[in-house]
């Protein structure tokens, strides 16, 4: 490719050692754990909103407080929970993911998972040297 | 100095039109400055597309609120909160909570394995040419439609505040727009349309703030107090609407109700799969940056959206659904005639000011991911099997810029005609967005079996199935005649009606059609998935290994 950034390469069986590697498989593991059921939530959530403000339109303009009736309130409440998710999420990363990604990282640089392929040995090196 | 209130109420023209434009053009001379100075370090292709990617995630998130907060978000929303109320609040809460798909699924995986395009990351694991193809055509579709509505509103805009009326005149105004558009990106690169979005976020957000600000003060900053002048104003006007409860806008029947509920649908998945949006992930250095910026995002357009709340039901209790929908333009003109009540010439010309940054510079974010999709992914990889020495990608990119904005200049002048609310227009951006991308991006990220079979059905199946249920759909022809204005909202007028699908919203079908064509098309598909790129794919998103790096200068 025309691009002027040198790229240090790894091998694809390198790639497939830290694929099956117990550390990645944790990654993997605590990265789904939080984002797919929280994916499940927000969007259940929302949809019951949207659902609720179309074919509940009665019950959401249901008086809570002066002119403020449940839907605004609901609506808001999606404001909230979005804030919330945005914080649990990060909270999440910086605990949970980014130190096993920031270690694999170093160890995949310093090409550590070729070792256990021998065959790409050379592949390995030469990659090495590139770097 | 003739007198303007006389003027306000016999004329269309609000405001005085030298007030604004001078406003107007003070900010497209800073940016302009702006852009030449960043011209100077534009020199590679990830210069010219991804701002060499050392962006801050600070200032990457409020470039993304300028990319996002469009025409539609500030002129479209608060319209729609000011004369249907509720049902236009729920716009702003579909294209907040989306953002929640774009944090926890797409951006910082994006950002470890794409380069410059969507395709990159869509092609990452597939043979290259025909996925590039097909993310390519998507992407020219969508960032074509979203460019139509903010040209739109650039024509509305300027009959509202500069005087300009007649064809012709319009006409120029937005061929002004275009040029200004087409030089920011030329000259400037990403980098340059990054700056002129961050001046723009910025003014966006604290012109909202002080409109906000100033309405609740009317109102003893009682939000109670404000909800009913709005309901009090909206009872009295001619066509009376209950703007507190759902329902004003999509509640008349069946099918309307359906229709809102694709219509939020296509919201809120979107936006992860707009790719002018997937394309400021790459402006910044790591996935952590990209992360930051999100959060950045979401907290600036989540407030912004909130002062649009305030700023829709003010101009529906201070200004008056009749007057605003009266005035041209229509609902888009809720917020600079709530801006004009408020604080007269002077605060109207400063929205307008704003309003006209606002959509030069999401044109120059639609403008730059076009041509770099065109020159990365349809010159560089089908067309020249990836053979393109020095600057030659770049090279195209900056002339396909020119072809971008010269049709969007023809077609934002045929849309001037049109009248329909930009918010409305932009949900159609999302709904080929959630129908062609976002399935295909969640299954390559998220399914090692996904094939090229099944990203090829998934893109085509979305985007057709999209577009062939718009043609067809009232939004084109056969929607009933408006006794009020005795014009119908279809693009082609009556007796044309060749309409049979009953919705104005694709998402419903066209979503779910996509994620099953997807599915489908790996299942049949006679080739197995290369499981070497999907390993290289998987454990380059999760650990960001050989991401793209910084460029020093």
């Amino acid at each position: 490719m025309s691009d002027p950034e040198e790229r240090r390469l790894l091998t694809p069986e390198e790639y497939r050692a830290a694929q099956d590697s117990p550390e990645f498989l944790e990654l993997k593991r605590r990265f789904r754990r939080f984002a797919f059921p929280m994916t499940v939530a927000f969007f259940t959530w929302y949809l019951l909103y949207v659902l609720l403000s179309t074919y509940a339109s009665d019950f959401m303009s249901t008086r809570v407080f002066g002119n403020v009736n449940l839907g605004l309130l609901l609506g808001l409440a999606q404001f909230v929970t979005t804030f919330a998710i945005t914080h649990l999420y990060v909270a999440h990363a910086n605990r949970q993911t980014d130190p096993i990604a920031d270690e694999m990282r170093g160890r995949l640089e310093a090409h550590e998972f070729a070792r256990d392929g021998r065959a790409t040995g050379t592949g390995g090196t030469e990659g090495a040297s590139r770097a | 100095m003739h007198d303007i209130t006389a003027a306000a109420a016999t004329t269309e023209t609000i405001g005085n039109p030298t007030i604004n434009i001078s406003i107007f053009g003070v900010f497209v001379a800073i940016t302009l400055f702006i852009t030449f100075r960043a011209s100077s370090s534009n020199k590679s292709a990830a210069d010219y597309y991804a701002a060499g990617r050392n962006i801050s995630g600070t200032q990457n998130g409020l470039a993304i609120a300028g990319d996002y907060l469009s025409a539609a978000s500030f002129l479209g929303i608060a319209g729609a909160i000011a004369v249907y109320g509720y049902d236009g609040f729920l716009y702003s809460i579909g294209f907040l909570v989306a953002w929640l798909v774009a944090l926890l699924l797409v951006a910082e995986l994006m950002r470890n394995t794409a380069r410059y395009t969507m395709a990159d990351v869509l092609a990452f694991r597939m043979r290259q040419r025909p996925v590039r193809m097909a993310a390519a055509i998507s992407t020219l579709t969508v960032s074509l439609f979203y460019l139509l509505a903010q040209m739109a509103g650039a024509g509305g805009l300027v009959t509202l505040l500069l005087g300009v009326s007649g064809e012709a005149a319009q006409a120029v105004v937005v061929t002004i727009v275009g040029a200004l558009m087409i030089f920011y990106v030329l000259v400037g690169g990403m980098r340059g349309t990054t700056y002129v979005q961050i001046i723009k976020a910025s003014l966006l957000i604290i012109g909202a703030f002080v409109m906000t600000v100033w309405v609740l003060g009317k109102y003893g900053f009682n939000l109670s107090a404000l909800l009913g002048g709005a309901a009090e104003s909206s009872a009295a006007a001619a066509t009376p609407r209950d703007v507190l409860a759902p329902g004003a806008q999509y509640g008349a029947t069946g099918t309307s109700k359906l229709d809102f509920v694709s219509l939020g649908l296509a919201l809120v998945l979107g936006t992860a799969g707009l790719p002018h949006v997937l394309m400021r992930f790459y402006t910044v250095p790591t996935a952590k940056d990209a992360r930051r910026s999100v959060v950045w995002a979401i907290w600036l357009i989540g407030i912004f959206y909130l002062f649009s709340l305030v700023i829709g039901y003010g101009a529906g209790a201070l200004v008056g659904a009749d007057e605003i929908l009266a005035a041209p333009g229509a609902v888009n003109a809720a917020a600079p005639l709530l801006a004009f009540e408020l604080g007269g010439t002077v605060l109207l010309g400063i929205i307008a000011g704003v309003a006209f940054a606002t959509i030069l510079a999401v044109v120059a974010g639609l403008t730059i991911t076009a041509s770099a999709s065109f020159a990365h992914d349809v010159y560089a990889s089908v067309i020249k099997k990836g053979q393109v020495s020095g600057n030659g990608e770049v090279h195209v990119a900056r002339i396909t810029a020119v072809v971008i904005g010269a049709i969007s200049i023809g077609l934002g002048i045929l849309a001037l005609q049109a009248g329909i609310n930009i918010a409305f227009l932009v949900a159609l951006a999302f709904a080929v967005a959630a129908s062609a991308n976002l399935p295909t991006i969640i299954y390559t990220l998220f399914w090692s079996r996904f094939t090229t079979q099944g990203a090829l059905w998934s893109i085509y199946g979305g985007l057709i199935a999209c577009v062939t249920l718009i043609i067809f759909s009232p939004v084109v022809s056969g929607a009933p005649v408006n006794e009020a204005t005795g014009v119908s909202p279809s693009l082609i007028q009556p007796p044309v009606d060749f309409h049979w699908f009953p919705l104005n919203n694709p998402g419903l079908v066209s979503i779910p059609l996509s994620f099953f064509l997807g599915w489908l098309g790996t299942k049949l598909s006679k080739e197995e998935p290369d499981e070497l790129k999907n390993a290289e794919l998987e454990v380059r998103s999760l650990t960001g290994i050989g991401a793209e790096k910084a460029v020093a200068h």
